[in-house]
């Protein structure tokens, strides 16, 4: 299985991620290497078999839903990157359009 | 003796019966990096200050007869641990700036006690890597050997503990990287079962398969730190209701009529190197010599482990990194828009690694692909868990190499990711199947490296694990 250099273009718009042409082609070559590789699992048979989401077989975990303390206004505006009038500020989500 | 190189226990009595102060053992922990790491590069961030004032606040808790198991122990947390006030970049560029504003349940267990975090330890960005090449703060170099690489992903924990630079080390193990560096480090690695401790505020990387634990210089020491952080956290719905045992009082038990099984495929792989072969097989004899039973055992699937973990977990990566996107915290990079402020932030902020895991991943779950890839390696995980089912019931635990080699060079695997997640082929089994692993040194090789044994068990099997390792010695 390998993926074209078009194909990792496609992935890394999918994914939001920029990429120069080098690393579009390094990527398409060294992930293709990987697809390759994981496909030995081709080899077992896994007919009927009940895939493993998660290993503890808890379910329904629920705790008693009360405040507790957590961090404060002050200190989660001092990590946003851009801030305005204590609001976090960010580029316009909608273009060419009259709200 | 220094007292950077006590082990925890040695330090408790030393500390109890006023031979020395908690401030001293930390500054001798402070003085040791500031002499070495330059050459190591175990540490991103140093909290010297903070750790100074928590070590005074010690000396008074043992002034007053009021300490526990770890006051004033000073102790390093991997960097994609959150520590309320200091920095924690995950060894990635897009948190560069981030100070979380509150502690991982585990750190936050540790700091009750009044013990002294030290600093934010160095480790592959995201976690992502057996090297600690992967690191957009340098590569980690390997104390017993500086051109070598210290493992990963948790490279400068392992370095930090084994040069003396703290007393233990909090990590994060998600297929292999506490185990495969404290193997690489000669010191001691425990993966505990998922769900034994909390993972809330761990930065996450594949959540079905990740978990937290220490990394200590003896096997003693690891029974000490498990006490303090193993448990359910009602902040982490992935922990388990069991009780916590007393661990320490169990690694008193001998080994005698217990029965450890040897799985042939581990010995039989190609890539082992024999000086680690036969440094483990030597450890084998002297727990026969000790009353164990040894016995042959067969888990056929463990070839495939690899491939279970390299579609999974950058399929669990993939979706957990979403969040690093520049927009609430972290380093925002510009854009013309929306879309190129994150392509931006992502490009800047994530080595190359991180980015090939998200790629597979974001392939692997998308249309057209979800069943050949990520439901049939879920499928094989089912079968994975089944052979480790199976040989337990034949067996209490298992014993294998952690590595199939010692330390490789910096820079030898770098360009090869196959080679690199290779690496790793020995410590992936126990991941796919949640039991717990830990690996402690066993040997080293003629030109000076260790070499790391590795001990598996059942799910919850902690204790078991931890006393066949306390018996295996130099």
């Amino acid at each position: 299985m390998s993926l074209s250099i078009e194909e990792v273009r496609k992935i890394a718009q999918l994914a939001r991620i920029k990429l120069s042409p080098a690393e579009e082609k390094r990527h398409a070559e060294t992930i293709s290497t990987v697809l390759e590789f994981v496909a030995q699992l081709n080899e077992v048979d896994t007919d009927g078999v009940e895939p493993t989401a998660q290993v503890t077989g808890l379910e329904d975990v629920s705790r008693a839903d009360v405040s507790r303390d957590c961090a404060h206004k002050k200190e989660l505006l001092a990590q946003m990157p851009q801030v305005e009038n204590n609001l976090l500020k960010v580029p316009a989500v909608f273009k060419d359009e009259v709200i | 003796m220094k007292l950077n190189e006590l082990t925890i226990k040695e330090a408790r009595a030393g500390l109890d019966a006023k031979k020395f102060t908690a401030v001293e053992l930390v500054q001798a922990c402070l003085d040791k990096i500031s002499k070495r790491d330059k050459k190591i590069n175990a540490f991103i961030t140093v909290a010297d200050d903070s750790a100074l004032v928590q070590a005074r606040a010690a000396d008074k808790l043992i002034a007053a007869g009021k300490q526990l198991p770890l006051t004033g122990i000073p102790f390093a947390v991997k960097d994609a641990i959150c520590t309320a006030g200091v920095r924690s970049t995950a060894s990635a560029k897009i948190l560069d700036n981030y100070t979380p504003p509150y502690n991982a349940t585990v750190i936050q267990k540790i700091l009750d006690q009044g013990a002294v975090m030290i600093g934010k330890t160095n480790c592959d960005a995201f976690g992502h890597g057996a090297s600690n090449e992967n690191s957009m703060y340098g590569p980690v170099a390997n104390p017993h050997d500086l051109k070598k690489v210290a493992g990963g992903s948790s490279g400068g924990s392992a370095a930090a503990v084994a040069d003396n630079m703290c007393l233990f080390a909090i990590a994060e193990d998600t297929g292999g990287s506490i185990r495969q560096p404290a193997s690489f480090c000669g010191i001691v690695g425990l993966r505990p079962s998922y769900g034994r401790n909390s993972r809330f505020g761990i930065m996450p990387m594949a959540s079905s398969f990740d978990t937290v634990g220490p990394m200590t210089k003896t096997v003693d020491d690891m029974a000490v730190v498990m006490q303090v952080i193993a448990g359910q956290d009602n902040l982490d719905a992935t922990t388990v209701p069991d009780s916590v045992p007393d661990y320490s009082e169990d690694l008193k038990k001998d080994i005698k009529g217990l029965r450890i099984g040897v799985p042939r495929e581990y010995f039989e792989n190609k890539s082992i190197d024999p000086e680690v072969k036969q440094a483990i097989e030597k450890q084998i004899k002297n727990l026969e010599a000790r009353g164990a039973k040894i016995i042959d055992v067969s888990l056929p699937l463990t070839k495939y482990a690899i491939s279970v973990y390299y579609i999974l977990v950058p399929s669990e990566d993939s979706s957990n990194l979403g969040r690093m996107d520049g927009v609430r915290y972290g380093v925002r990079a510009g854009g013309k828009d929306l879309f190129d402020l994150y392509a931006n932030s992502r490009e800047q902020g994530f080595p190359e690694e991180v980015k090939r895991r998200i790629l597979i991943g974001t392939y692997a779950l998308s249309a057209g692909y979800y069943d050949a890839y990520y439901k049939k390696a879920q499928q094989v995980r089912t079968l994975i868990r089944r052979d480790f089912d199976r040989v337990f019931s034949e067996v209490d635990v298992l014993i294998t190499p952690t590595s199939p080699f010692a330390a490789f060079n910096i820079g030898e695997k770098s360009s090869d990711p196959i080679q690199m997640y290779l690496a790793d082929v020995f410590v992936s089994p126990a991941c796919s199947a949640g039991i717990p692993g830990i690996s402690v040194n066993a040997g080293m090789t003629k030109s000076g490296l260790p070499i790391g044994a590795q001990i598996m068990g059942p799910r919850l099997s902690e204790c078991l694990v931890m006393r066949v390792a306390d018996k295996i010695k130099l």
